[in-house]
């Protein structure tokens, strides 16, 4: 049997080489559906576990509530800044009455300006409590985090953000020196390790970039600058009252985070008017990211399904074209001695080969994914710089990310493809009448 | 004396756009081995179904067809399939090789639709390429030969499965007098060497080189006459 199939194939070989261009065209077919299919899975991969490592540095066990402006207040300016958002009564409800938070941080956060001798940087005052490091992932490079004393005795310190800290102590060690901001000076006692920004997940939660930070302890901020911030807006001062900018709060198991949100959510909107706050849940939207990209995978399954399709149907095409124009060659066979299952052997073998080069090249191709868009990238990036800045910052960032069972999957589905499309050419040249072949032009 | 091939009341119908065309209406013949045997007869008498027949391409529509002992008129396709590869051997008046094989791999076809190939069996197909005058053109594709080249390779390739008789459908038809006569020539000295060869013609001249000529009308045996 196996000897069989072994001459087989090496006259499947032979035959194809006699058309090379032909079978060369045939097998592009296949390596462009075969490509394609771990291509795209690749590249919804890529954006899947981007979203999802940027939903998961959120933390998982972690509800965010955060204040929001609410769009009325853009209108009732006349009457003076109008207080919004939540409050620290909020944040002591919370913590009282929901068994399940484990932990709860309050944030403040303003846009101010931070200044050391000559040099400035616009960036986030950030007011927040001892346990913000750990809860955000924020390693320290020099020196150490806010402490409780610093937190009980609302001391003038800060932490800087590597960028932070780079910007305004390009050449000296800025562990104890003092930065000014407004009217205040703040000691520096640590400085953090760069951190890549969180994801951007719409509704209250922007994006968060944390390399421009100076962190303080919250109740240093709210004795020093209090909950009244006053920005100057084209000419005009506006000012806003906001107690907190955002509540991080730690659930005791991931399995109650669920429950547990839904009860934040009855709880501020008993004591709230008006939507000045949204809930954040990163489960959620690890869940919807889960879903997301299973749907992505289905789409882009579909896409490279079409494609391998075109493929086959190429495989088809061109066997039928070969049965017929070797249908002399079908009529010597049988006389010679073949049964009708040499003849279905033969020319299935010739479709096989021709998956096969056509499947293991589009694997090679597949595999070539990430190179290739990488090159592609910083090619068009080096060209048109200007083009690149408006593509969205997904297609800039992306790397795809090979998923190791397409690679199977992409080969064994062409070699079903030229089983499938290369059968029926294959039985109708087995089924040719020998004598009616034989005298075939 | 040995029978190489035994038909009896072999016949054949065709039905054409709805019209019975009796193509064979009862042949029977006997062909001792060694025998060499010319078909004839006028366009449209049969020759060509009663070729079909004798080379199991076809099965006959009534009547008995005994080769070796088997009644191969009763065989399903595989059966006549193997009976083709094991035990006759066609040559063609377009000599019929396969375009993309060597001379030697030509040669070698019959042997793949038996089954296996051994040592032998690849040292015999060297041997017939020799006596057929191309051992130097073991590794030559079809298209590289002239006419009377590929019909002396097709004729090797009919003597590699020891056949019970070569068929030869106007194995000079394509070919001019002096390959004709080559050819001729090699079939008379494989059939002093005791091969069964069975061949249709309609030339006279080439009919006389065989041992006995029969002719056909209307689907029916006309004569039979030793020379
Ligand atoms: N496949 C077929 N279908 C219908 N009629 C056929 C077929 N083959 C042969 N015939 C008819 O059978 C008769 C004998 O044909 P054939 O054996 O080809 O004669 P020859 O080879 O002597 O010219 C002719 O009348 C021919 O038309
Ligand atoms: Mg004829």
């Amino acid at each position: 049997m196996i000897g069989i199939w072994f001459r087989t194939w090496i006259l499947g070989i032979k035959s194809l080489l006699l058309h090379p261009l032909r079978s060369l065209l045939t097998v592009l077919g296949i390596f462009i559906g075969v490509a394609s299919v771990i291509w795209l899975l690749a590249i919804g991969e890529g954006i899947s576990v981007k979203a999802q490592e940027q939903i998961k540095g959120l933390g998982a066990d972690n509800i965010i509530v955060r204040s929001i402006k609410p769009p009325s207040q853009a209108v009732a300016v006349t009457r003076g800044p109008a207080p919004y958002g939540i409050t620290r009564s909020d944040f002591d409800k919370l913590v009282a009455t929901i068994p399940t938070i484990r932990r709860a941080l309050p944030i403040r956060e303003i846009r101010r300006q931070f200044r050391y001798s000559d040099r400035s940087l616009d960036g986030r005052l950030v007011g927040c409590t001892p346990e913000y490091a750990e809860v955000t992932l924020l390693q320290l490079d020099r020196g150490h985090f806010i402490t409780d004393a610093d937190l009980a005795k609302k001391n003038n310190v800060c932490v800087l953000a590597a960028e932070t800290a780079g910007a305004l102590f390009p050449f000296e060690n800025p562990i104890g020196r003092s930065i000014h901001v407004d009217e205040a000076y703040y000691v520096v006692i640590g400085v953090c390790k760069p951190r890549n920004p969180t994801a951007g997940i719409g509704g209250s939660l922007a994006a968060q970039d944390f390399s421009k930070d100076v962190y303080i302890p919250i109740t240093t901020l709210r004795d020093r600058i209090g909950d009244m911030v006053v920005t100057q807006r084209s000419g005009s001062f506006e000012g806003e009252i906001v107690e907190l900018s955002q509540i991080t709060l730690r659930v005791t198991n991931v399995d109650h985070v669920i429950e547990t949100a839904d009860a934040v959510r009855a709880t501020l909107a008993s004591s709230h008017r008006q939507q000045d706050y949204g809930v954040t849940v990163p489960l959620e939207l690890l869940e919807q990211a889960r879903t997301t990209r299973l749907m992505f995978i289905i789409f882009m399954g579909l896409i490279a399904a079409i494609s391998l399709l075109v493929g086959g149907i190429g495989i088809m095409n061109i066997m039928l074209a070969t049965v017929t124009e070797r249908t002399r060659e079908i009529g010597i066979r049988r006389a010679l001695g073949a049964k009708r299952r040499d003849i279905t052997r033969q020319f299935l073998a010739e479709t096989i080969v021709l998956s096969i080069v056509g499947g293991a090249t589009g694997v090679l191709g597949g595999l070539l994914c990430g190179p290739v868009i990488n090159t592609i990238r910083e090619g068009v990036t080096q060209a048109f710089p200007e083009v690149m800045a408006t593509v969205p910052e997904v297609m800039r960032t992306v790397s795809p990310v090979i998923v190791p069972w397409s690679i199977p999957l992409a080969f064994f589905i062409s070699m079903g493809v030229g089983v499938i499309f290369g059968i029926y050419p294959a039985m109708r040249a087995a089924a040719m009448d020998p004598i009616e072949a034989l005298r075939h032009e | 004396m040995k029978l190489a091939a035994r038909v009896e009341n072999l016949q054949k119908d065709y039905l054409l756009e709805g019209e019975l065309v009796r193509a064979l209406r009862g042949v029977t013949l006997e062909v001792p081995e060694g025998d060499y045997v010319a078909v004839m007869g006028p366009s449209g008498s049969g020759k060509s179904t009663f070729l079909n027949l004798l080379g199991c391409l076809d099965r006959p529509t009534a009547g008995s067809y005994f080769l070796g002992g088997d009644d191969v008129a009763r065989m399903n396709d595989d059966q006549l399939s193997y009976v083709r590869a094991s035990r006759i051997g066609f040559v063609f008046q377009s000599y019929n090789l396969i375009a993309q094989l060597t001379v030697l791999e030509n040669i070698e076809v019959p042997l793949y639709y038996q089954g296996r190939i051994s040592a032998a069996d690849r040292r015999r197909c060297l041997e017939l390429a020799e006596l057929v005058g191309l051992a130097s053109r073991l590794k030559h594709r079809p298209a590289q030969l002239s006419g009377g080249q590929q019909q002396r390779a097709a004729i090797a390739r009919s003597l590699v499965n020891n056949p019970y008789f070569i068929l030869a459908d106007e194995p000079t038809g394509n070919l001019d007098s002096v390959t004709t006569r080559e050819i001729l020539d090699l079939l008379a000295r494989l059939n002093a060497d005791g091969k069964t060869i069975i061949m249709v013609t309609h030339e006279d001249d080439v009919a006389h080189h065989s041992k006995r000529i029969i002719r056909l009308k209307d689907g029916l045996l006309q004569s039979d006459v030793r020379l």
